[in-house]
Parts: structure tokens; C-alpha cells; sequence
């Protein structure tokens, strides 16, 4: 699904991802965890493509696609989804036409019609009635005045109809109470298939109580500093971040 | 100045020839007209917008009273079925195309030139009470040669039951349209008013309307504007209105239309009065699109929010120029205005004029101006679900202007200047039929 090679990456001037290296297969999902500053999010935003950073070494491969060669738009609608950390509002626009938006896009990219107003809103609303949103929620400007949860949930309502094949989560649980949380996981396990993979970048080890990781990385000043399974969430909930800390400076 | 005689010549049979004090005051008006003549950017008030290309035309009342066929489609696809209206083509009342079935007694909608023969007492006590003929040239040529207009009445505590439009409908080459409106609320009375100005394709003419409001205390008008005349027409419209004590007038203009077009919108805020102005206006291709809004604050307590986003495209010219004045007595005054500009192009150019003059010591007064460029953050998050860049910008342009658009209560009005929106957007793909 997705080959990451020594990618390596600097806002400006600064070095954040010095050598990353990830095997992600169709069906996994791993977790990347770290302290702030680690570059967990700067990982997502290049995966996603957005501007602002150069990678300066390495490789992603997708689907046997040179990902970093495509456009934002293009990685898209080839089946790779970012949740927002912070999901922008977009007042004027609701979030229906959004969605209709972006789906029609991808089918158009696939080759597919446009989808039917019939079959499409009987869609919409089974997956916002599963994610427990209001109907009115579609008609709102896109994430305008939304709650922090109403927000995330909306990230996975965009991710369900999207259908993509690897799902980037940037730190769906932040902000959310464990009602909201709760949600947002059933959500994302509803959508987790063989070929559909997903990486879960998070802080607290909270959230892979609800959506267990196969893989848990760590990411310390840039790099991973340490792999393994669940119990390596578990493992940093109980000591934090500073023995890793250590471990990447020595 | 061979065009003030030009007008004056062309101006025959006004209606009310016959009313000895209406003659004054025309009279008055066309020395007054005669003098000035149209403005100039010389004048403060107009230094943004130069039109001295009207001094060149020469344009002439329709003459014949027949509706041509040309005007029905328009009209078909423009008049509210929900509403009474009131329909004018080329500046000519057509009793034919507007709609006042079931209009109550109590209620006056009638055009003006008829109110001259069955009012004329109210309509003397009307005109000119809200605009002034020494404010500048259009309002004295407007009173010196208004052929037609709307008369509305609406007496203490009556709430009729429909909106009401009024349908301004441009056909005639180098036509001139001069209306004159007036809309009066009685106490705690309510009324939503549509002005609504479309135009033939192609159709060079002038417009020139004025609309006088009188709300008495307490009473509460929503008034809608949307201007889309074609795109070589010049128009005037300016709209005043005096808002006794805590008289609510909410307001909300579009412009996309014409070639030069001014809208101003002054309002005379009385004790507790409230007023909201939003506007849009989108100045694409050559246009140059004016707006002008003066909110004097003259009794305590008033509240006012203004709101005007613009954009401007091509080789597109936007102005907004917005003043809150606050009399010395208009203590505890809470007045905010906020002008949000985008421009699209190199060539296009907006320029913003907020103004406060503050004679008050204890008043909340705020106003903010912002000329700006679509959010990288915004682009990005439609990208990353698959939406191109160019189609991301229009996205987010439309959502901008549609922000406005979506104040609009009534329903059809706002369907109207959405669609508008849509078809003025340069090369937009935002599509209607998902909206």
C-alpha cells in the first residue's frame, strides 16, 4: 500500500523528518505516536501534500505510485484521505455540496458518472445517522461554528462517502471527550477492511484503546526510534515520552 | 451644459402637472440640476467614481406605453410569484405585467403617478422628506423628472400579508428610466420591500431611482435590493430612509450589473432605532460598481451593524464607501462596520472608505477593513478531497459572496441573486444544481 524510504523534510530552514522509514500493507493500521514537536504532523501533511514543505531526501510509494510527485488533489482522489487535525471552516459552502464535490471529483478520476441525487443522499444519511450528526448538519456551512467533535466526526462522514484506501488520521482525538471519541472510533472501525489501510497519528495512547493499531511507532526528533505492538502504546502511557526522548539523543 | 437641456426638453408629460406644488418643486429641482448638474468626482463624495461618460449620452424616455414583447420573458423569470408587484418598463408603469390581486383596502401599492391623482396631499407630505436635492445632481434630476415610481402606505400596526417587488425592467436602447419611490410604515407596522433592476442584454440606458422610507416608531422594514441591470447600463440608485424612534430597517444589497452603477444607502437613525445594511457586489469584466452608505446616528441607544463584502474581477472596479456619523446626543450609540474585499486579478482594483465621525462621548463604535486573497489553509483542505486548485478558488469565492447571499429571508429574492451570483462569477464551476 505505502513504501515510505528515508523521507526527510524541513519547514524553512529547520530539518523536521530526518530519515523515516515505513512499510504500511493493505489492511493494517499503525499507530505513529511521539511528544509535540516530534514530527508527527509534519509526516501527515507530507504525505498529503501540502505546500509549505520541502522534502529534501527519500521516497513515498503508493500503490506503486511515486507519491510525492503528485498534486494534493491527485493523491486524492487516488484513494489517500487526511483528517484534519483542524478541520477548516468554510462558510458559504455546505457541507453537502462538499461532499458531492469531492465525490463527483473522484468518481470523474475513476472513470465513474456523476453520482445520482437519488442514490446519493440515502447514502449521505445512513453514514451521518451512524456517526450520530443531525441531518441539519449537512445543510450548515462546512464545519461552520461546528463543536471540536462535530468537527472530527465530520472528517469521518467526508471519509466514509470518500471511500479512500489509506486513511491518515492527524490527531482525530484531540479536543474530544470520550462520548465523542467513542464515535469517532466506531466510525473508523466500521470503515476498516483488508484493503484499506490506515495511519493514526496521536499523542496519548487513549484513542488505541478504541481503534487498535497492528504497528505502533514511535517518532522522536524526526525519526522512528522504536516499532512494535500495541503493548508499546501501553508501554509509553506508563513511562511517557522522556525515556525515548533519551534514547533518540544517545 | 446642453444635457440639462436635453432632459429638460425630453421631459414631457410627468405626471402631476396639474399640482401646482409639485410644479415648485420640480422647478426648483431642474435650477438646482441645471447648476450642479450630474456629479462630479470633484465633489468628495464621488471621488471614486467618474461619470462624466454620462454627460455624453443623451438618453430619452420610452415614449410609446406598450409593453414589448422583449420585456415578458424578463419579467416572467424575475417577478416573485409570492409577492404584490409593482412593474416598470423602461421607467414606464405597466399596470399589465404587475400583480395586486387580493391587495387589502387598507394597504396603498399603487404607482406614483396615480397616487399624484388619488394622494396628492400624502404624496406632498412624502416627498423629499428622507432625500434632499442639495445632496447631489441625481437626486434634484431625479425629483425634476421622475415619471413613475412606487407608492406604498402602510398604516399603523398592519402587516400585509405578501412581500412586495418592485420590478424595474430596462428594454429600450439609450433609454432613460427616472422612478421615484416611496414607502411609508406606520407605528409598529411591518413590510419586506424587493427592488429588483434587470436589463436586456446590450441595452445602454440610465437608471435613475430614488427610494424615500419613512418608518414611524417601532415600526420595521426589510428591504432588499438587487441590481443586475445589463452590462452597458448606467444606474443611480439611492435609497434613504428615516427610522423614527426604535423603527427597525434592515437592508441587504447585490450588484452585479450594469457598465457604472452607484447604490448609496443613508439612513437617519432616530432613539433606539436599529439597522442593519448587508451588501454584496461583484464588479467583473469593466464594471465599476459603487456603494455608498452613510448611518447617522441622531438619537441615543441606536444600534447599527454593517456588513459589505466585494470582489472584483477582470478589469473589474469595486468602491464602498461607508460612514457612521454620531450626533452629540446619540449617547450609548453601538454602531460596527466591516468591509471584507477579494480581489481575482491584477487588473482589478477595490477601494474601501470606511469612515467614523464621532460627536458622542459614550458609544461603541468599531468598523474593520480587509482586502485579501482565498486562505492557503482553506485550498488545500478542498484539494486534499480531491478538488482541484482552480476549482477550490471558485469554490471558495462563491462561498465568500454566498455568505451574504444566504442573509436574504425571502426565498425566491435569494434564489434570484444567487443565481445572478452564478452567472457573474468569471469562469466558475460552482454548480447551481448541487447548491
Amino acid at each position: 500500500m505505502l513504501s515510505i524510504k528515508n523521507l526527510q523534510a524541513r519547514v524553512e530552514d529547520k530539518a523536521i523528518l530526518k530519515g523515516i522509514s515505513l512499510e504500511v500493507k493493505p489492511g493494517e493500521v499503525h499507530a505513529i505516536m511521539g511528544p509535540n514537536g516530534s514530527g508527527k504532523s509534519t509526516l501527515s501533511h507530507v504525505l498529503a501534500g501540502r505546500s509549505g514543505y520541502e522534502v529534501t531526501g527519500g521516497s513515498v510509494t503508493y500503490q506503486g505510485k511515486d507519491l510525492l510527485d503528485m498534486k494534493p488533489e491527485e493523491r486524492a482522489r487516488e484513494g489517500v484521505f487526511l483528517a484534519f487535525q483542524y478541520p477548516v471552516e468554510i462558510p458559504g459552502v455546505s457541507n453537502i455540496y462538499l461532499l458531492k464535490a469531492a465525490l463527483n471529483a473522484i468518481r470523474k478520476h475513476r472513470g465513474d458518472s456523476e453520482v445520482d441525487a437519488m442514490d446519493f443522499l440515502p447514502m449521505v444519511k445512513a453514514r451521518i445517522k451512524s456517526l450520530n450528526l443531525d441531518e441539519q448538519f449537512l445543510y450548515r456551512g462546512v464545519n461552520e461554528g461546528f463543536s471540536g467533535g462535530e468537527k472530527k466526526r465530520n472528517e469521518i462522514l467526508q471519509m466514509a462517502i470518500l471511500e479512500p484506501s489509506l486513511c491518515i488520521l492527524d490527531e482525530t482525538d484531540s479536543g474530544l471527550d470520550i462520548d465523542a471519541l467513542k464515535i469517532v472510533a466506531d466510525g473508523v472501525n466500521a470503515l476498516r477492511s483488508p484493503d484499506r489501510s490506515f495511519i493514526m497519528v496521536t499523542h496519548y495512547q487513549r484513542l488505541l484503546d478504541y481503534i487498535k493499531p497492528d504497528v505502533v511507532h514511535v517518532l522522536a526528533q524526526g525519526r522512528i526510534v522504536k516499532s512494535g505492538g500495541p503493548e508499546l502504546a501501553h508501554e509509553l502511557e506508563e513511562k511517557g515520552y522522556g525515556w525515548i526522548d533519551q534514547g533518540a539523543t544517545a | 451644459m446642453d444635457y440639462a437641456e436635453h432632459y429638460q426638453t425630453v421631459s414631457t408629460d410627468l405626471p402631476g402637472h396639474s399640482l401646482s406644488w409639485l410644479q415648485a418643486l420640480r422647478t426648483r429641482a431642474n435650477i438646482d440640476f441645471s447648476t450642479s448638474g450630474f456629479p462630479s468626482p470633484r465633489e468628495e463624495e464621488w471621488r471614486y467614481t467618474n461619470i462624466t461618460p454620462i454627460e455624453k449620452k443623451r438618453f430619452t424616455p420610452k415614449v410609446s406605453a406598450g409593453d414589448p414583447s422583449a420585456a415578458a420573458e424578463l419579467i416572467q423569470h424575475h417577478r416573485l410569484d409570492d409577492t404584490w408587484s409593482l412593474v416598470f418598463v423602461d421607467g414606464v408603469y405597466s399596470a399589465g405585467h404587475s400583480r395586486l390581486t387580493g391587495l387589502p383596502e387598507s394597504i396603498q401599492i399603487l404607482p406614483i403617478s396615480e397616487a399624484l391623482e388619488r394622494y396628492p396631499e400624502k404624496v406632498h407630505t412624502m416627498l423629499q422628506q428622507a432625500a434632499d436635492c442639495e445632496t447631489h445632481g441625481f437626486i434634484a434630476f431625479n425629483t425634476a423628472y421622475f415619471r413613475d415610481g412606487a407608492f406604498i402606505v402602510i398604516p399603523d400596526k398592519q402587516v400585509p400579508e405578501r412581500p412586495i417587488q418592485l420590478l424595474h425592467v430596462s428594454t429600450q436602447a439609450e433609454g432613460l428610466s427616472v422612478l421615484r419611490h416611496l414607502i411609508s410604515l406606520g407605528i409598529h407596522a411591518q413590510a419586506t420591500v424587493i427592488e429588483t433592476y434587470v436589463g436586456e442584454k446590450e441595452t445602454a440606458c440610465l437608471t435613475a431611482a430614488v427610494t424615500e422610507i419613512d418608518l414611524a416608531a417601532n415600526a420595521h422594514l426589510d428591504h432588499y435590493k438587487l441590481q443586475n441591470e445589463s452590462d452597458r447600463t448606467f444606474h443611480f440608485g439611492g435609497i434613504y430612509s428615516d427610522q423614527k424612534a426604535s423603527a427597525r430597517f434592515r437592508q441587504n444589497h447585490a450588484a452585479f450589473g450594469g457598465l457604472m452603477a452607484r447604490t448609496e444607502i443613508h439612513s437617519h437613525l432616530g432613539q433606539a432605532a436599529e439597522c442593519d445594511l448587508d451588501g454584496l457586489f461583484l464588479a467583473s469584466g469593466r464594471r465599476h460598481l459603487d456603494t455608498h452608505t452613510i448611518l447617522r446616528h441622531h438619537g441615543a441607544h441606536a444600534v447599527s451593524r454593517e456588513s459589505y463584502r466585494g470582489i472584483a474581477s477582470e478589469r473589474g472596479r469595486g468602491v464602498f464607501s461607508g460612514r457612521i456619523v454620531v450626533d452629540p446626543q446619540a449617547q450609548k450609540t453601538d454602531a460596527e462596520m466591516n468591509n471584507r474585499n477579494l480581489l481575482l486579478s491584477d487588473d482589478a482594483e477595490i477601494d474601501s472608505k470606511p469612515q467614523l465621525e464621532i460627536h458622542a462621548d459614550d458609544v461603541k463604535c468599531a468598523h474593520g477593513v480587509t482586502v485579501g486573497q482565498l486562505s492557503a489553509e482553506s485550498i488545500f483542505y478542498l484539494q486534499s478531497r480531491g478538488i482541484d486548485e482552480a476549482s477550490a478558488r471558485n469554490m471558495l469565492t462563491f462561498a465568500f459572496a454566498n455568505e451574504m447571499v444566504e442573509k436574504i429571508r425571502h426565498d425566491g429574492h435569494r434564489q434570484q441573486v444567487r443565481d445572478a451570483l452564478l452567472a457573474n462569477l468569471p469562469q466558475t464551476d460552482v454548480r447551481g444544481d448541487w447548491l
